[in-house]
């Protein structure tokens, strides 16, 4: 039960200032979702191998030093920043490889996202709290997803923010509420999927992770959600150089999706978008009930599940 | 009807008792599931499991007729401009114009207004006779918005925005055509003589995050003068109290699966939702976490019959409680002078609970106009007023007995269980023993 | 004329001051701008003056309604105008879900296209939609005509009572119990009356009409598949 939104430029020109048109975009979600925040951003590409964010719920968590270790055990960090509680890393390594070292070498630590271009940052708090200690304004990037969170059943915590990662590069944030996650959630855990937490969009984004991972694009399996996920929902995707909308048929949960020749922007509510340049002339419409919205450089795609 | 049960030769079944096996007749027979009225039937732990630990010298008792035992509640104190406050904690929970009989409507409103308590509408909107008689009003804001308009939203003492109630929590309400009066059509917009399906999700808004778009338009609409309440079924109680809260609510009606329904499927009344005395912990728990509880009310209903039962909901960390069920035997429902008349339908005095068949004797769950009239407004209020006098009285009396000046000071701490199951759910400890099931080791 | 800046004042004080009798015996006529999606606006109004919203308004906008005419310039959010019971709602722009739902009365005029649910639960309210109609829409629909020049959804008019549908596109699906009815002279009037109450110039002999097969106004063993 939360707020979401997504920006998506089309004009690169608009690049470096793509923190400042989305930080307000989610601070106006604040009432729909008080309990925390997150987002992704996508930019900054790395191509020569993988780019991590770690997390730590130690706020002195050495950062250098795991560089240092990481560096030793997979010849070189090529880059790696900190962000408040997160830390960025650029090597080439193997991503399961990666995983499975810092499992071991670095307990505590989380991946919160891995890609040649996502970051994922997220805590609980205001979404006005959270933009601020990751300096969200100063961002820049090609698009950006966020999630304003109203917690249901799950637990208020940095494990049940939004966005969930669904593979590299690829993440989901989720409005509304599931209602055939556990059983789901035990069938992916057979098939592999690892889950943190018991909440359901974790589930929607693993359900996600599975079907990719078996050779779907992502089309196909938004198609798969569409039929194998029961409930309300209405989920914004953000893939490495694309954008997707999708709502449950009924489509209780809200969206409202902006497009101009420079962005396509979508939110919960209007007011999200209010504040971005040109919306007077934009179009704006209200996405179709089971219906995937697919947008990629290569320019707009709709199509019909 | 002959009696087997001294016929050692015949075994029923614990799986097919003759119950079960008259409803798998009746199911092939006619096609339908059964629709009756009431709440669950089923014997589920209940407040009767529970004990007060009256003081004695560790704690000192009040004089019973001397020194004060308080019971005035004020709700919606967290935003409304104002709150509504009621003299006892005892209110009427809402029952619809439609399912009860305009006669019935005004004696609740009478029979509340005499001990200064409030009355609830329905699904079916409100009726003049309602309004004229009840001096503290809470107008139920439904699905179906049946009967729903401004004029009477701005009239009421209190909003009551029902997401669910115990006897068909996730369900919506029904009224059979036997119901659908002129009136009652007219007031619904709805033709004469149907089978009435209400909605079991609101129109225009689903979750707690646009409730409280909803909550705040309703506001706006009555300039943030009234209370506004949010009913659920109790189920994911924790958790819809906490979203409650959230999404900006005065107050939280919380029923239990002992509540009652004019008419549903018995499938759900007997198969959905939890019993009252396990709701309350969870419901005291998730306001206590937000550190709202007394701030933001919390009203119990489902099952709540005398003064002992309001005692033990308070303790448990109720505010108040409502009847439905225990309000219309109050009224004269099911009394033993119409049984000659329930036995013709089938049923017996004390039993009948086919009050969407609009036949009811006593002029109380029905539309009949001669059967209605049966009801003398003014006598069955005074009923009313007596037993949630005696409701008072008693309640008081329990909580003189520990100690305490106002009914709020009851706590789960002078509570004691008399089995196991009572103990888990209403959290308190095994009388004699300090073990909570589940809570300590 | 007064106009209502909500950049300056807050929504509180525009609710308030248009409920307010003493303030509207001498403005009749009130605009509000910077609206920004915000929620709520005008809702509760009771008194026949006019506000005109300059941009887009978010929830429950003109919300039971009673009596007065506002015309939003821009689109809306979900439920404008619900419960309205008198009066005239018009949006410029686009509808989001749920528009005039509940409502017993009035005139609801959707210039653009109207979302999912679109007069769900209708209860004597007209609603003239110039665009398209999204799906769910009339839902249990009570009573009101619908009038839609663009296209209609799939389960047009599911389990509807009396509302009086009429469609001049395509309808994706009917809902159960929802019926193509003859289009006769007196709905050729009906809706020719509403057409131009609405200010659209429509011919209504394009239009079908849709209705209750009234199959499901009782519970009977045959209509379970409905159910």
């Amino acid at each position: 039960m939360c707020g979401i939104v997504g920006l998506y430029l089309k004009n690169p020109s608009w690049e470096s200032r793509l923190g400042a048109l989305f930080e307000p975009m989610l601070v106006a979600m604040t009432e729909r979702g008080p309990d925390s925040a997150g987002f992704s951003i996508y930019g900054d590409e790395y191509d020569a191998g993988i780019k991590l964010t770690l997390q730590s719920d130690d706020a002195d968590y050495d950062w250098a030093n795991l560089a240092d270790r990481l560096g030793a055990a997979f010849a070189g960090v090529d880059d790696w920043y900190r962000n408040a509680s997160v830390a960025v890393f650029k090597l080439a390594a193997p991503e399961a490889e990666l995983r499975a070292w810092l499992a071991e070498q670095a307990p505590g630590v989380r991946v919160l996202s891995a890609g040649q271009s996502i970051e994922i940052l997220k805590g609980v708090g205001l979404p006005a709290t959270i933009a601020e200690r990751f300096n969200l304004k100063g961002m820049k990037g090609s698009h950006a997803i966020g999630h304003t969170r109203m917690a249901t059943e799950s637990a208020v915590t940095l494990q049940g923010s939004h966005p969930f990662s669904t593979g590299l590069d690829l993440c989901l944030v989720h409005n509304g509420s599931l209602s055939n996650h556990n059983r789901l959630r035990d069938k992916l855990r057979r098939e592999g999927i690892v889950f943190e937490t018991d909440n359901d969009s974790e589930v929607a984004a693993g359900y996600l992770t599975w079907r990719l991972a078996k050779g779907d694009s992502l089309s196909q399996a938004l198609k798969g959600a569409l039929k194998d996920l029961d409930g309300f929902f209405t989920f914004a995707i953000g893939t490495r150089d694309g954008f997707a909308v999708v709502r449950d048929p009924i489509s209780c949960k809200p969206a409202v999706i902006a497009e101009t020749e420079d962005y396509v922007a979508m939110a919960s509510e209007y007011r999200a978008l209010a504040g971005l340049p040109g919306i007077q002339h934009a179009r704006v419409w209200e996405p179709e009930p089971a219906t995937i919205y697919v947008w990629e450089h290569d320019g707009a795609k709709v199509e019909a599940a | 009807m002959t009696d087997y049960s001294s016929n050692p030769t015949l075994r029923e079944s614990a799986t097919y008792g003759r119950d079960v096996i008259h409803e798998i007749q009746r199911a092939a027979e006619t096609g339908i599931y059964d629709i009756r009225g009431w709440g669950a039937k089923r014997k589920v732990p209940h407040f009767d499991d529970l004990l007060f630990l009256g003081a004695s010298m560790s704690r000192y008792p009040l004089e019973g007729y001397r020194e004060k035992c308080d019971t005035r509640v004020t709700l919606g104190t967290r935003h409304a401009k104002k709150p509504l406050v009621i003299e006892t904690p005892v209110t009427i929970a809402g029952m619809s114009f439609g399912a009860l009989s305009a006669q019935a409507k005004e004696a609740l409103g009478r029979g509340a207004s005499e001990v200064g308590t409030s009355t609830t509408t329905g699904d079916g909107g409100m009726t003049a006779e309602e309004r004229g008689e009840s001096t503290k009003l809470v107008y139920q804001y439904l699905p179906s918005r049946y009967g729903m308009n401004p004029d009477d939203l701005r009239k009421a003492d209190a909003i009551e925005v029902v997401l669910g109630q115990g006897a068909k929590p996730g369900g919506g309400g029904m009224l059979l055509g036997q119901k659908i009066s002129d009136r009652v059509a007219q007031m619904r917009t709805l033709p004469k003589g149907i089978d009435q399906r209400s909605a079991c999700r609101h129109p225009d808004w689903t979750g707690p995050d646009d409730l409280a778009i909803k909550i705040a338009e309703l506001r706006e609409i009555t300039d943030w003068q009234v209370p506004i309440y949010i009913k659920v079924g109790a189920t994911r109680t924790y958790y819809d109290v906490k979203l409650a809260v959230k999404a900006g609510a005065d107050v939280v009606v919380l029923d239990g699966m002992q509540g009652g329904t004019a008419a549903t499927q018995e499938v759900f009344i007997e198969h959905v939702g939890i019993p009252t005395m396990a709701a309350i912990p969870q419901a005291a728990q998730a306001l206590q976490e937000m550190g709202v509880h007394r701030e933001v009310q919390l009203i119990v209903s489902g099952g709540i019959r005398n003064g002992a039962d309001v005692a033990k909901a308070i303790a448990l960390g109720a505010d108040a409680v409502a009847i439905g069920t225990a309000a219309l035997i109050a009224l004269g429902d099911n009394h033993p002078r119409y049984d000659e008349e329930y036995r013709q339908m089938g049923s017996a005095a004390g039993f009948y609970d086919d009050f969407q068949e609009g036949k009811c004797p006593a002029g109380i769950s029905t539309q009949d106009p001669e059967l209605s009239q049966r009801l003398d407004p003014v006598a069955a209020g005074k009923r009313l007023a007596n037993y949630l006098r005696v409701l008072t009285l008693e309640a008081q009396t329990l909580a003189r007995a520990c100690g305490k000046s106002h009914l709020h000071h009851l706590e789960p701490e002078d509570l004691v269980a008399l089995n196991v199951e009572a103990a888990a759910m209403a959290r308190v400890p095994l009388a004699g023993t300090d073990w909570v099931p589940g809570q300590r080791f | 004329m007064k106009t209502v800046d909500l950049a300056e004042q807050s929504l509180r004080a525009l609710n308030q001051s248009l409920h307010d009798g003493e303030m509207l015996s001498d403005i009749r006529e009130w605009r509000v701008t910077n609206t920004d999606g915000a929620h709520n606006i005008a809702c509760g109004l009771n008194d026949d003056i006019s506000v005109d919203i300059d941009g887009h308004a978010g929830y429950y906008c003109a919300g039971m309604n009673q009596r007065a005419s506002v015309t939003v310039h821009g689109n809306v959010g979900v439920g404008v105008a619900e419960n309205m019971m008198s009066g005239t709602v018009r949006v410029t722009g686009d509808a989001s879900q749920s528009a005039g739902a509940t409502a017993h009365g009035g005139l609801l005029v959707i210039e653009g296209n109207a979302a999912a649910r679109c007069g769900i639960s209708m209860k004597g309210v007209d609603i003239v939609v110039k665009g398209n109609i999204g799906p769910m829409s009339a839902f249990m629909g009570q009573a009101g005509r619908l009038v839609v020049c663009g296209d209609a959804g799939d389960a047009l008019g599911d389990s509807i009572y009396e509302a009086r549908l009429y469609v001049k596109g395509r309808v994706g699906t009917l809902g159960a119990d929802c019926i193509e009815k003859p289009m006769r002279a007196e709905h050729q009037e009906e809706l020719a009356a509403l057409l131009e109450q609405a200010g659209i110039d429509e011919d209504p002999a394009d239009f079908r009409r849709y209705g209750s097969a009234r199959e499901l106004y009782h519970f009977k063993v045959d209509n379970a598949s409905a159910y």
